[in-house]
C-alpha cells in the first residue's frame, strides 16, 4: 500500500511545498502575515508600549517622532493626542478591543446562525416562519439596529458584541439554509433517513459537515465587517465607553484637531484599514481554496 | 405585469410588519424599565412617570403595539422626547440633505463602478484590471470616516479646494450645494463603488466568454456597442441586484458620513438622539430607512424585465 502514501510527499521537500503554497495562495499569505503582526502587537502591548491611559497635558499634541522607536518608555512614537496620551500605546491597546470584538462576533453569529439555519432548512414548517423573521432583520440597516441596542443599555464591550452579532445572524442563516436545502436532496440523506437515523443525527452528522467550508469563509468576512461596525459605533458615541482606547473612540475624540494634529487620526485609521484589509484578503484566499463555486462567482 | 407589481407590493407588507414588531420590541427587550433607562441617571421619578405616559408604557404590551402601529400607519411616528416635536416632522425637515447626499453618491458611485468594472473585464489581466481590483479590495476595507477625514485633510485643509464641512440647501444655489457634497459623496460611495465594480467585472467576464460575443466580435461589431449593447445588457441583472443590496451599505454609511461632515440630515438626527436617549427618533428613523431599503429592492426586482425580456411576470 506504499502507493497510497505517495501523494503526501508530492510537494517534495518541505521548503518547496511552502514556496508553492505561497505562490498559489498569495492573498492568504499576505492577509495572514499582516494579521499575525497586529495580533502579536496586541498581545505584547503591555511590554512594548507605555500606558495608554496616562494623561500628560504638558505633552499634548506632540507630533510623531520615529527616533529611538524601540524604546518602550517613549510616549510620542506616533505622537500624542490633545490630552497628551500616547497614540502608539492607544493604537496597540485599541487593537485588542477590535480583534476581540471581531472574533467574538464572528464566532457567535456563525454558531447561532448555523443552529437556526440547520433547523430552518431541515424542517419545512419552521423554515417559513424563521426566514420571514430573517428577511425583516435583514431589512433593518445593521448599524442602526446596533445603535438602538447600545443606546438602550449602557455601552460596554459585551453589549457592543451582542449588538453587532444580531444583525449579522440572518446572513449566516441564509447561507446555511441554502446549503441544507441542496444537501437535503442528495441520496446519502435519503439513505441515512431510510436506515432509521433520527433527525438530530441526520442534521449534525450528515448535513452539518457540508456547511463548514462556506461558514469559515463567511466568518472571516463577518469578522472584518464587525471590526468596521465596532469602530463606526465607537466613532458615533454608541459603542465602547469613551475611556477605553479603541480606534473609533480615538478618531472621535481627535476629530477637532484634524488640521493641527492629523496623526491623531491617521494612525488609528490606518491600523483599522490594515486589519480589515488583512482579514478580507484572508477571506478571499480561503474562499478560493474552500469554496470554488462561490469563488467562481466572485472572482 | 401590473398584477405582479401588486402581488410584490403586498408581499412586502409582512416583512415591514415584522420590521415594525422588531423595532417596537427593541424598547421592551432591554433589561430594566425602559422609561428609567431613557430618562437617564439623573432623572426624577416625575420625569420617569412623564416618559412612561408619553410612550404609553402603562398599557399591556399588545395594546401598546396596536396603538403604536395604528399611529405609524397614519404616518405618526410619535413625539420626540427632546425636541417636543413630531418625529415624522423632524425626519421631513432633515430629509433634504440626506436625499441630496444619497442621490449624488448613487450617481457618482454607480456610473464610475460600472465603467471601471466593464473596462477591467474587457482588459482582463491588464494593469487597469489589477488597479480596479486593488481599488475594490481596499475600498471595501477602509471605513467611511477614515476616508472622510483623509479627504478633508488633503482637499479641504491642505489644498483648500473644497469646504471642510457643512451643507447648503439647493435653493441657495447649485454650486454651493454641490461643492459641499463632493467629499461626503466620495467618502460614502467608495465601499459601494468597490462592491459594484467587483460584481460588474465578474459578470462581464462571464458574459464576454459567451459564444454570441465571439460571434459579434467576428462579424465586426465595433468594440463599444459590443461591450455596452451585447455584453453589459446581458450582465445587467446581477449588477442591478447588487446595486439594490448595496443600498444597506449606503444607509449605514450616511449616518457616519453626516457626522464626519456635519451635515444636518436624518443620520445626524439619529446620532444626536443616541446620547439623549430619544428613543422615538431612533425607532422612527429605523422604520423609515428599512422601508426605503425594502422599496429599493422591490424596484430592483421589477427592473429585471427592462434588462431581460425573458423575465416575464
Amino acid at each position: 500500500m506504499a502507493t497510497i502514501a505517495e501523494p503526501i510527499a508530492l510537494g517534495g521537500p518541505r521548503g518547496a511545498g511552502l514556496r508553492s503554497f505561497v505562490r498559489r495562495n498569495p492573498t492568504i499569505v499576505i492577509g495572514a502575515a499582516l494579521l499575525s503582526v497586529v495580533v502579536a502587537l496586541a498581545l505584547l502591548a503591555p511590554w512594548i508600549s507605555g500606558d495608554p491611559f496616562t494623561v500628560a497635558p504638558v505633552n499634548r499634541l506632540q507630533s510623531p517622532d520615529f527616533s529611538n522607536f524601540f524604546d518602550p518608555g517613549k510616549a510620542n512614537r506616533f505622537g500624542t493626542d490633545n490630552l497628551g496620551r500616547d497614540i502608539f500605546a492607544r493604537t496597540i491597546w485599541g487593537a485588542r478591543v477590535s480583534l476581540m470584538v471581531g472574533i467574538s462576533v464572528a464566532l457567535l453569529s456563525t454558531s447561532m446562525g448555523l443552529l437556526i439555519g440547520l433547523f430552518a432548512g431541515y424542517f419545512r414548517l419552521l423554515d417559513a416562519i424563521v426566514m420571514r423573521v430573517m428577511d425583516a432583520l435583514m431589512a433593518i440597516p445593521g448599524i442602526l439596529l446596533a445603535i438602538a441596542l447600545v443606546a438602550l443599555t449602557r455601552g460596554s464591550v459585551p453589549v457592543v458584541i451582542f449588538a453587532i452579532t444580531v444583525p449579522e445572524i440572518p446572513r449566516v442563516v441564509r447561507l446555511v439554509r441554502a446549503v441544507v436545502l441542496t444537501v437535503r436532496e442528495r441520496p446519502f440523506i435519503d439513505a441515512a433517513v431510510s436506515v432509521g437515523s433520527r433527525p438530530a443525527k441526520v442534521i449534525f452528522r450528515h448535513i452539518l459537515p457540508n456547511t463548514i467550508a462556506p461558514l469559515i469563509v463567511q466568518a472571516t468576512y463577518i469578522c472584518a465587517s464587525a471590526i468596521l461596525t465596532e469602530a463606526g459605533l465607537s466613532f458615533l458615541g454608541a459603542g465602547v465607553p469613551p475611556e477605553i482606547p479603541t480606534w473609533g473612540n480615538m478618531i472621535a475624540q481627535s476629530r477637532l484637531f484634524l488640521a493641527r494634529a492629523p496623526w491623531t487620526i491617521f494612525f488609528p485609521g490606518a491600523c483599522l484599514a490594515i486589519v480589515v484589509l488583512a482579514i478580507n484578503l484572508l477571506g478571499d484566499g480561503l474562499r478560493d481554496r474552500l469554496d470554488p463555486r462561490l469563488a467562481r462567482r466572485m472572482r | 405585469m401590473i398584477a405582479y407589481i401588486i402581488r410584490r407590493l403586498l408581499a412586502t407588507i409582512p416583512v415591514m410588519l415584522l420590521v415594525a414588531v422588531i423595532v417596537f420590541l427593541l424598547v421592551h427587550l432591554a433589561p430594566g424599565d425602559p422609561a428609567s433607562v431613557i430618562a437617564g441617571d439623573n432623572a426624577t421619578s416625575d420625569q420617569i412617570a412623564r416618559i412612561r405616559e408619553t410612550l404609553g408604557l402603562n398599557e399591556p404590551l399588545w395594546k401598546q403595539f396596536a396603538i403604536w402601529i395604528g399611529h405609524v400607519l397614519q404616518g405618526d411616528l410619535g413625539q420626540s422626547l427632546f425636541w417636543n416635536q413630531a418625529v415624522s416632522e423632524l425626519i421631513l425637515q432633515r430629509a433634504e440633505p440626506t436625499i441630496s447626499l444619497a442621490i449624488t453618491t448613487l450617481l457618482v458611485a454607480v456610473t464610475l463602478a460600472i465603467t471601471l468594472g466593464v473596462l477591467a473585464a474587457w482588459k482582463a489581466g491588464s494593469l487597469l484590471d489589477r488597479g480596479v481590483m486593488a481599488l475594490a479590495v481596499t475600498g471595501f476595507s477602509v471605513p467611511v470616516f477614515v476616508v472622510g477625514y483623509l479627504l478633508v485633510y488633503v482637499f479641504a485643509i491642505e489644498l483648500k479646494w473644497l469646504p471642510v464641512q457643512g451643507y447648503r440647501p439647493i435653493a441657495e444655489g447649485f454650486w454651493p450645494w454641490l461643492e459641499r457634497l463632493i467629499l461626503p459623496s466620495v467618502a460614502l460611495g467608495l465601499a459601494y463603488l468597490a462592491l459594484i465594480a467587483r460584481i460588474t467585472r465578474t459578470t462581464m467576464l462571464e458574459v464576454l466568454a459567451e459564444d454570441y460575443i465571439r460571434t459579434a466580435d467576428a462579424k465586426g461589431v465595433a468594440t463599444r456597442p459590443m461591450l455596452l449593447k451585447h455584453a453589459l445588457k446581458n450582465a445587467a441583472v446581477p449588477i442591478v441586484t447588487i446595486v439594490g443590496i448595496g443600498v444597506a451599505l449606503l444607509i449605514g454609511g450616511v449616518v457616519i458620513t453626516e457626522t464626519v461632515f456635519n451635515i444636518p440630515g436624518i443620520g445626524r438626527l439619529v446620532v444626536d438622539a443616541i446620547t439623549r436617549r430619544d428613543y422615538p427618533i431612533i425607532q422612527g428613523v429605523i422604520l423609515v430607512f428599512s422601508g426605503v431599503y425594502v422599496l429599493v429592492n422591490l424596484a430592483v426586482d421589477l427592473s429585471y424585465t427592462l434588462f431581460d425580456p425573458r423575465v416575464r411576470y
